[in-house]
Parts: C-alpha cells; sequence; structure tokens
C-alpha cells in the first residue's frame, strides 16, 4: 500500500479530476488533432477545455531576434495532467518548460496557470515545483534541510515542517536517508530527493526537466514507474521534458512531440504511436519503414502511391494530395509474412538480407520495393525459424497500417 | 576470469604476485620521484634551509660566549646577587684586552647594547682603557674608568650570556625584556613598540582582505555568469595588474594621489573639496595600493569556485519559492565559501609580509613588520631581531592557516 503524503481526501478528489480530465481529452483529441494542420498554427489547443490549467498562447521565444526557438506555441494541459514535451534536442521543449517555471521570459504570447496571467510573475511567486536534469540539490544541506527549503521560505512552523518532511520521505522511500547529504546518496536517491523537494511544498504544477537522463537504464525504468505511481497518488499537474521515447510512452497522459519549435503531434501515446500525423512524428516515435513515392490517385480516406516505377501501394492518405511526392510510414512489427492470397491489398515480394535473432522477437532486414533497408519484427512463435538470408518471400500489409505522410 | 586466476597462480617463474606488484610500483614510484627531485632539491637549499636557519638565529647567539670565554667561565660560580668578586673581573680585563687586540670589542659592545641601551660607548671605552690596567684590585679599578662595570644589570647580562641560546629577541618582538636580574619584565614605552606594529600589520591586512573581497566578489560573480567572450575581456582586465611591476603601480599611485594629483585636481575643480585631502603617505593611501595588488588574487579563487556552481541550483532556489536575495544567501553564497576562505586566506597571508608598498604610499604610521625585518637586516645588521620578527611572523602564518584549515577543510561543503 502507498503511502499519501496529505490527507487522503483531497488526494482521491484530484484523482478524480484527472480522470474526469482524462475522459474529456480523450475523447476529443482525435477530432483535436485531425482539424489542426501542420505549420503548428492552432495545434495543441484542446477544443472543449477552456478552462484549461495550463494555457500557452501564442507564445514565441527568440535568443538572437533572428530565429525563434519557438514557433507561436499554442498549448492548453488538463489540471492533474501529466504532459511529455518529447523531441530532439533544440526543438524547444527546454525553453518552453523555462518560459513556463519564469527563467525565460516569452519574447511574444502570454502564459496562463490557473486562469491568472504569469507574464509577470517571478519564478519564486509562481509556486511551481522543478525537477532539474541534475538533481540540483543543495550539496551543503543535508536531504532534510534540502526539503525543508520550500517550506521554510513559506514560513512553515517547526513541527508542521518535520512532518511534511517525515511524509515525502516516506513517499519517496528515503526514510533513513534524511540526515545525508547528497553526496552521499546514489544517483536515483538524489532523484527521488529532487523529486520530493519539488513535491513537499504542494506546487500547483510540477514540472521535470529529463530528469531521469543521468540514471542507468535499469534505473531510469523503475523511476519512471515511481514517478508515474506518485502523479496518479497525488493527482498533480506534471510538465515532463524528454528526448526519450520511451520514458514518454510510458509515463504521459498525453505527449506533445516538438521539432524546430513547434509542436508536431499532441497526443496520447498509442494515438501517437499508431496515428502519426507526420512524418517527423513517425519517424521520431517508435521504429518506422519509410517508402519513398508519390500520389497518383486519391479516393476518399485512402491513396495510391507509386514507389519509384516499382509498385502501387494502397495507404492512408494523411496529409497528401494527388501528384505530390510522399513518405509512406509503415511500423515493422504490422508486416506480415506470406499472406493468403487475396487477404492483403498490400502484397510484396521481399529478399531477405539479414535475421537478427533478438529473444522475444526476431528482425528482419529485407529488399522491398527497391528499398533494401526495410525492416520487418516478427514476435518469435513457430514458423519464424524458416525464414532465412537469400530467401524471396512475400509480404502484406494492411492499407490502414500504412500512412502516406508529407515527403521531408 | 577462473582460468586467468589458476594461469597466474601457476605461472612457471613461481614469483609471488605481491613482489610483481611492489617491483613494477617501485618503478613507478622512482619515475615520479626523479621528476619532483630537482624542485624538491631548489625548495630544500633556497626555501626550508634558510627559513630554518633564521628561526635558529632568532634563538641562537653565541657573541658573548664565543669572544668572552675567560669571563664567561668566571661567572659560573657567580651567584648573581652582590656584584661579582676578583676573578671575574680579572677574566673580564682579559678578554677586554683581548677583543681590544683582536678587534672584536666592537661586537660584544653592540650585542650588550641591544640589552642595555648606551652600553657601547661603555664597553668600548673600557676595552680601550682595559690595556692600560695591570695585576692588582681590578674589580676596583675597572669600576674607577667606568662606573658601567659596577651595574648589576650589566653583569646579570654577561651572566645571560653563557649560553649560546637567548630568549631575547623573541622577548624583545613581543615587547618584553629582561630585568636587572634577568626576571621577565615589559619593555620601557620608548622600545615598546612592536606589538603595537603587529597589530597595525594584522589591521592593514584585515582591511585589504576586506577591501578585496568587497570589490572582488561581484566581478568574480560577473565573470563566472558572463558568456565567454566578455568574460574573456574582463579576465584580461583583472589580472592586468599581474603584469605590471609592483613598483610601477606603487607609482602609479603615488601620482594619481598626490596632494597635486589626478584625484584631488579633480575633486578640486568639481568643488567637492577645496583643500587636497590626504590621499597618500598615510593608512588610505596603503590601503588602496595594496588592494590594487591584491584584488586579483583573492578574486581568481572565488572565481574558480563559483564557475563550477551549477545555475540550476539557484534556479532550483527560486522555483521553491525563495526570492533573488534569499536564494542568493541561502544558497550561492555558501557554496563559494571555499573560494573566499581560499582567497582572502591568500591576500591576507600575502599582506602580512608587505614592505615596498607601505613604504613608498605610507607614512611611518603605516610601516608593517615587514619593513623593520627590512630595517634589522639591512641597515641595524641585528639578525637576531630580524629573525625573531620573522619567525612571530611565520608562527601566526602557520597558526592562521592552521585554523583556517580546521574551520574549512573539515567544512561539509567539501564532502558534498
Amino acid at each position: 500500500m502507498r503511502a499519501y503524503p496529505y490527507d487522503l481526501d483531497r488526494a482521491r478528489k484530484k484523482l478524480q479530476s484527472i480522470k474526469r480530465n482524462i475522459v474529456v481529452w480523450s475523447s476529443t483529441s482525435a477530432a483535436g488533432a485531425g482539424a489542426s494542420g501542420c505549420t503548428g498554427e492552432g495545434r495543441g489547443s484542446m477544443p472543449g477545455m477552456d478552462n484549461a490549467f495550463v494555457k500557452f498562447s501564442g507564445v514565441q521565444k527568440t535568443y538572437d531576434g533572428e530565429t525563434l526557438v519557438v514557433k507561436n506555441l499554442n498549448l492548453d494541459i488538463a489540471r492533474g495532467e501529466f504532459l511529455t514535451m518529447l523531441g530532439p534536442s533544440g526543438s524547444g521543449k527546454t525553453t518552453t518548460l523555462m518560459m513556463l517555471a519564469g527563467f525565460e521570459a516569452p519574447t511574444h504570447g502570454s502564459l496562463l496557470l490557473d486562469g491568472h496571467s504569469i507574464d509577470n510573475v517571478p519564478p519564486h511567486k509562481r509556486d511551481i515545483g522543478m525537477v532539474f536534469q541534475n538533481y540540483a540539490l543543495f550539496p551543503h544541506m543535508t536531504v532534510e534541510e534540502n526539503l525543508a527549503f520550500p517550506l521554510k521560505v513559506r514560513k512553515l512552523g517547526k513541527l508542521e515542517i518535520e512532518a511534511r518532511i517525515k511524509r515525502v520521505l516516506d513517499v519517496v522511500r528515503l526514510g533513513a536517508y534524511g540526515k545525508r547529504r547528497p553526496g552521499q546518496l546514489s544517483g536515483g536517491q538524489q532523484q527521488r530527493v529532487a523529486l520530493a523537494r519539488a513535491l513537499i511544498f504542494d506546487p500547483k504544477l510540477v514540472l521535470m526537466d529529463e530528469p531521469l537522463g543521468a540514471l542507468d537504464k535499469q534505473l531510469r525504468e523503475q523511476m519512471q514507474l515511481e514517478i508515474k505511481h506518485i502523479h496518479e497518488d497525488l493527482g498533480v499537474t506534471v510538465v515532463y521534458v524528454t528526448h526519450d521515447q520511451s520514458e514518454a510512452l510510458t509515463m504521459s497522459d498525453r505527449i506533445a512531440v516538438f521539432n524546430e519549435g513547434a509542436i508536431q503531434q499532441l497526443a496520447a501515446p498509442a494515438e501517437l504511436y499508431e496515428r502519426p500525423r507526420n512524418a517527423f512524428v513517425a519517424q521520431f516515435i517508435g521504429e518506422n519503414n519509410r517508402l519513398h513515392g508519390k500520389v497518383v490517385a486519391m479516393n476518399g480516406a485512402t491513396c495510391k502511391v507509386e514507389i519509384a516505377g516499382a509498385a502501387n501501394v494502397q495507404a492512408l492518405a494523411i496529409n497528401v494530395e494527388a501528384g505530390r511526392p510522399t513518405v509512406l510510414s509503415l511500423r515493422p512489427e504490422r508486416v506480415r509474412l506470406n499472406p493468403m492470397p487475396g487477404s492483403l491489398p498490400n502484397v510484396f515480394s521481399a529478399q531477405i538480407a539479414e535475421v537478427i535473432y533478438l529473444g522475444d522477437h526476431v528482425r528482419i532486414r529485407a529488399s522491398v520495393c527497391g528499398q533494401d533497408d526495410f525492416v520487418i519484427k516478427l514476435p518469435n512463435s513457430e514458423g519464424v525459424a524458416q525464414v532465412e538470408p537469400g530467401a524471396a518471400i512475400a509480404i502484406g500489409w494492411k492499407t490502414e497500417d500504412c500512412r502516406a505522410l508529407d515527403a521531408q | 576470469m577462473a582460468t586467468m586466476a589458476v594461469q597466474i597462480a601457476g605461472s612457471p617463474d613461481d614469483i609471488p604476485l605481491r613482489t610483481k606488484l611492489q617491483r613494477v610500483e617501485r618503478r613507478r614510484k622512482l619515475r615520479a620521484v626523479s621528476l619532483v627531485l630537482p624542485l624538491l632539491l631548489f625548495i630544500l637549499i633556497a626555501f626550508v634551509l634558510p627559513i630554518g636557519r633564521m628561526i635558529f638565529n632568532a634563538i641562537h647567539d653565541d657573541t658573548l660566549l664565543r669572544l668572552m670565554p675567560r669571563t664567561m667561565a668566571a661567572l659560573n660560580a657567580w651567584d648573581g646577587k652582590d656584584l661579582p668578586d676578583e676573578t671575574v673581573y680579572a677574566a673580564l680585563v682579559g678578554d677586554l684586552k683581548q677583543a681590544s687586540a683582536q678587534k672584536t670589542a666592537g661586537a660584544i659592545a653592540k650585542r650588550m647594547n641591544y640589552e642595555l641601551p648606551g652600553a657601547l660607548s661603555e664597553v668600548m671605552s673600557s676595552a680601550r682603557k682595559a690595556s692600560a690596567l695591570s695585576a692588582g684590585l681590578y674589580k676596583e679599578a675597572l669600576i674607577e674608568i667606568n662606573p658601567f662595570w659596577g651595574r648589576h644589570d650589566a653583569w646579570s647580562l654577561l651572566k645571560r650570556g653563557r649560553s649560546a641560546y637567548t630568549a631575547f629577541y623573541l622577548l624583545r618582538s613581543v615587547d618584553y625584556q629582561y630585568g636587572p636580574d634577568s626576571q621577565i619584565v615589559t619593555s620601557p614605552p620608548e622600545n615598546a613598540i612592536f606589538r603595537d606594529i603587529f597589530l597595525r600589520t594584522l589591521g592593514i591586512s584585515i582591511g585589504v582582505t576586506a577591501a578585496t573581497l568587497l570589490l572582488g566578489f561581484p566581478v568574480a560573480y560577473l565573470l563566472a555568469t558572463l558568456p565567454p567572450r566578455s568574460r574573456n575581456l574582463l579576465m584580461i582586465l583583472v589580472v592586468l595588474p599581474f603584469w605590471t611591476s609592483s613598483l610601477m603601480r606603487t607609482i602609479a599611485w603615488v601620482v594619481l594621489l598626490q596632494d597635486r594629483g589626478l584625484v584631488n585636481d579633480t575633486l578640486i575643480a568639481l568643488h567637492v573639496i577645496s583643500q587636497p585631502a590626504e590621499l597618500i603617505f598615510n593608512r588610505v593611501g596603503t590601503i588602496v595600493a595594496m588592494t590594487h595588488i591584491q584584488l586579483p588574487l583573492t578574486l581568481l579563487p572565488i572565481y574558480s569556485v563559483m564557475k563550477t556552481i551549477s545555475p540550476s541550483l539557484v534556479r532550483a532556489a527560486r522555483s521553491l519559492g525563495a526570492g533573488p536575495f534569499y536564494a542568493f544567501w541561502k544558497v550561492y553564497f555558501p557554496l563559494t565559501l571555499p573560494g573566499i576562505a581560499a582567497g582572502c586566506l591568500l591576500t591576507f597571508i600575502l599582506c602580512l609580509g608587505y614592505y615596498i608598498t607601505p613604504a613608498l604610499v605610507g607614512g611611518p604610521a603605516d610601516q608593517m613588520i615587514g619593513s623593520f625585518v627590512a630595517y634589522y637586516t639591512n641597515e641595524d645588521l641585528n639578525w637576531g631581531m630580524a629573525s625573531a620578527l620573522g619567525a612571530i611572523l611565520l608562527s601566526a602564518t602557520l597558526l592562521l592557516y592552521y585554523v583556517f584549515n580546521k574551520l574549512v577543510g573539515a567544512d561539509p561543503i567539501k564532502v558534498g
């Protein structure tokens, strides 16, 4: 049983409010994502969420007066939501977070937190907890002193401070480490202290800037779950920045994929993986086969794509028009081997170049439609052993698994 | 791993692993030692030996023992109450005759003059006249030619001279001296200057250290936070004084601060003052010039520590609700303490030994202990005093360093 650091009623109320919000956005996000274009304009706003907890409207940021690091950002975050900003380095996600924290001022646009503009509120009055990349624990203070810091600033009583420290240390399972200094703790323990410190003063919002970047893989996965559970238990709103897609997929309610200063797609993890809006998102989230071709005919929601004179592919038309070049995105695990004749609209011959055995699955590199870096992922079940390098086999995929996206 | 272990244990040469390791380590250590050997020798010859010799000089003085062997031997029997008896006087006359012949009377006279002002001329004249004395009642004859030899304190001084070691110089350096009966008494006011000078040295050093800290800390902060390009420019400005000779810098201050200097002329022209302010050849000038020289030495250690402080710490403090000043005071400032301590200690210790700058831009009341060491070494040729003052300064410095290490070395900041 996980200990609640605050009174139970309040945590339950928060929990209910998140669930309410989850329902709200999951029913609308598909429509919201589908309605927006690909220029970044208007993307990310959730229809039906006028009383957003955090609201970026038309936010721009430039450092040198020439290039925009953040281009016209519109983003609404619901109360209790776990939102992740995911993107490569230099995509503007950290700048966005720093603007929310108050360490960077937007060049244009405004920010609302809980209905109030925070454009002119200094960082220490925003009441936002923050977990930094390298923990940023005060090295000259013990764990308890670190945790007491935000409470002392708020002039809480000594007893109250002690009680809160005890509770929050229990939540992060560091009860015995209160008297130690950060230098005497392992990376994972320091990370938990940083987390506890960002939560102890009951902030309205918690920001996390790649907090797990310095940990090894195993610890990182463990901490992901811990952060996720703490978020669920406390019901606090979290904005999380990372460049690690599996981290984003594990923890988030919604993920905003950043690239070149704009949100490329804002959706729930499954939505993002299953239905990427453009080639960047498809490429960035998960593994992806890219087939370059040209749209020859549009047919409602689907289209016909010609691949370098080799073959025609039936694909889902996402953001393409007839006559334009396109990139077909196809997940490696959606490719079927030896399909029944007539069962799939897209059937091609593949020359197997390489078979890599990975325990739970087998990766096959093959040459398909003139492209020799085509990857197929097969679960390790019966029949896999028959696939051998050099063999030619038939492969196929459904129309809805193959998405025709803008050519980049 | 297992096969490796077996191979090592069963290797044909049968040399234990520990021995092999020691051989390899020894070779490594020898190489390391041979690299530092030249410096080690240099430090030993040019630093440790002279300082050891200097400290030895502070307590060792065998002038009387060496130049007055008969008297010293005869004084063994003296109880130190009344004047010594005839045999001692006879020995003294013998020594004085020898001193006169060997021209060592000056050294004896000077040595006695240190402890008994005025003894110089008495001893010199006695030595001249002693050659005329012949056998007989030396005691009365000697007291007759110079009443000095009837003084009890003169004989106490000679009796102390039997030992090659004396605490006189050290006592004198802290304003004590031997009384007529060899008891330790405070020096008379005309001799009691050194405590004041030590306190003055301490005061000026503290003042300069505080001034460099107040001026240097903000600059160090600026340096640590500026983007690299402007940082390099500012850094050059900061270390520029290092590249100029200390004499030139000091003289430049004379030009600036003198009665008709730039600063006074400007202030008078602006009608801020009507009379030239006394800015140089006093305490103000001393502290200004020394601060200028010491500023980089305080600043650079602080800067190097500040550079290691992650900016995210202050940001974290701000996000936790601390205002800019509170975050600075509770988070940033404590982390700069090792740098502040190192920089201030460096400046403070160097200030203790300042000599040229106070001599050039200070008044008579601003001379520090270094000036007196120089005076005793170069002009008075009283190496005992120079050594004693130096030894006390050195031990004060070492004591300070020890206290500093106790305070900062054991500081928990280093653990973090």
